[in-house]
């Protein structure tokens, strides 16, 4: 679980990283920065490896998961029938299962909006400025964010991942056996900034989209996105 | 002052078991918790009803027999104390008391309150031990130099008393704070350094054998312990299992 789980980890700033191109206002750079990395994201080797190393992360964090929670319930077949469990651990600290399973139903749905329609769908396409023509991903999101029941769901699904996040950054580090008391205290205290800032940073993302960036239909009327982007028709809601 | 008690009462380990109503009247402050149930239990005897077991013996928190689930916490709301050291006058008169015994698979109830802790003592018996020379010329221990810092993380280790408080509190039944007060006095002496790799891997595999949960980093062990042992020697029984799976 802490191998697989501080990996994901590292997954999440690189994915942070990559997505916070999102931000550039005038959409025609934007444009061409986020579909220039998703370009270089689903062509370079390494980055494959890279993503089935995470693929494979998430499938056994997740199993994992599911077995240790079933064998810890296992372990006390009857309940205590008054528990004050608040007064010894932090509510976090004992709710990742459930935390995990509704980043899990996040991931796939999320899987299933960007990365399937990525893969599979066709959708308009966008040149980029070293000539090459790509699945125009920006305007997917944009689209998808200025919905605002969809932009809703993805800022709220980042509260389970800081929860999940603020338990179990410092615990993998004690489960990989470290030893040091003030590092201890330096892990806590890095967790609990990384859990608040990575999901926090995640949610700006299409709560910017939805607020500053013009619709997708509005954003392939204008001219100098014209010249880059093929002329499909985005379809009226 | 008049208490409200809501006692678990279980006559063998087939038994079902249920939450039973007891009041126990002018109770004084002074009492300790298990002076309270000597008294009901006097009472109960008196009446020809069966008395409650509960497990206890020295009385004054060394010993590691007393247990308790109470009021929702394993020896009771003061923290860093055992329930023989826990004094009525920590509740409120007209409060009703939760009293249940520690709820772990490999914690069965013998009776009542009373479980069986045998768990603890096979794992101590499948490595929490040193080799010690006696045939005749023993070394004084004394003439084995360690570093203070290393022989006081040992002693805090060891004051681990094996009551059970951490199972008992543990979401996952886990008897990874236990385990790791045993591996680390031995790990962090010069007397320990024989049998270290081997100690590790064969006390967790019993730790696992007899049912107990795997650890996951909550806490509450540490914060409901008698004897505050630490969160780091768990770190340590960790990185101790680490550097046995590597070499």
């Amino acid at each position: 679980m802490a191998l697989t789980g501080l990996f994901l980890c590292t997954f999440l700033v690189g994915h942070l990283a990559g997505n916070l191109q999102l931000l550039i206002s005038d959409p025609t750079h934007a444009a061409e920065s986020f579909n220039a990395y998703a370009q270089f994201m689903t062509t370079n080797p390494l980055v494959k490896v890279l993503s089935y190393v995470t693929y494979f992360s998430i499938l056994f964090h997740a199993i994992d998961g599911i077995m240790l929670v079933m064998a810890n319930r296992a372990a006390r077949p009857q309940r205590y029938a008054h528990e004050k469990a608040s007064t010894s651990s932090v509510w976090a600290s004992r709710n990742m299962g459930i935390l995990g399973t509704a980043m899990l139903a996040f991931i796939i749905i999320h899987m299933s909006d960007f990365w399937f329609e990525m893969h599979f769908e066709m959708k308009p396409t966008f040149k980029l400025d070293n000539g090459d023509e790509v699945k125009d991903l920006y305007l997917e999101v944009v689209e998808a964010f200025h919905s605002f029941p969809y932009m809703l769901l993805y800022v709220l699904c980042m509260i389970p991942i800081g929860f999940h996040l603020y338990h179990g950054f410092q615990s993998a580090f004690r489960t990989l056996g470290l030893v040091h008391e003030n590092l201890t205290l330096l892990v806590k205290r890095v967790g609990v900034i990384f859990s608040i800032v990575v999901p926090m940073a995640f949610a700006i993302i299409p709560l910017y989209v939805y607020h500053f960036i013009p619709s997708a239909e509005e954003i392939q009327k204008s001219e100098s996105y014209k010249a880059k982007s093929t002329l499909i028709e985005v379809e009226n809601d | 002052m008049n208490l409200k008690l809501k006692i678990w009462r279980q006559e063998g380990p087939n038994d079902q078991g249920r939450m039973v109503d007891y009041q126990a009247n002018n109770v004084s402050d002074d009492m300790s918790f298990l002076e309270m149930l000597d008294v009901l239990n006097e009472e109960l005897i008196e009446k020809g009803d069966d008395p409650i077991a509960f497990d206890h013996d020295c009385r004054e928190g060394i010993c590691g027999m007393c247990s308790l689930f109470i009021n929702g916490e394993a020896h009771g709301p003061v923290k860093g104390v055992t329930t023989c050291q826990l004094h009525m006058r920590s509740f409120k008169d007209g409060e009703t008391i939760f009293i249940e015994p520690w709820r772990a698979k490999a914690f069965p109830v013998v009776k009542d309150l009373a479980v069986n802790r045998s768990a603890f003592d096979r794992i101590i018996q499948a490595g929490g031990y040193v080799s010690v020379n006696t045939s005749g010329n023993t070394l004084d221990a004394n003439a084995i130099a360690i570093p203070k810092p290393d022989a006081d993380k040992a002693f805090d280790a060891a004051t681990c008393i094996g009551c059970g408080a951490c199972v008992a509190t543990c979401k996952n039944a886990s008897a990874t704070l236990f385990l790791s007060a045993k591996v680390s006095q031995l790990a962090l002496l010069p007397q320990g350094q024989v049998e270290r790799k081997e100690r590790v891997t064969k006390m967790l595999h019993q730790m696992d054998e007899e049912g107990f949960g795997a650890c996951t980093n909550t806490g509450a062990c540490f914060v409901q312990c008698p004897k505050g042992i630490s969160l780091e020697n768990i770190a340590r029984l960790n990185s101790e299992f680490r550097n046995a799976l590597l070499s």
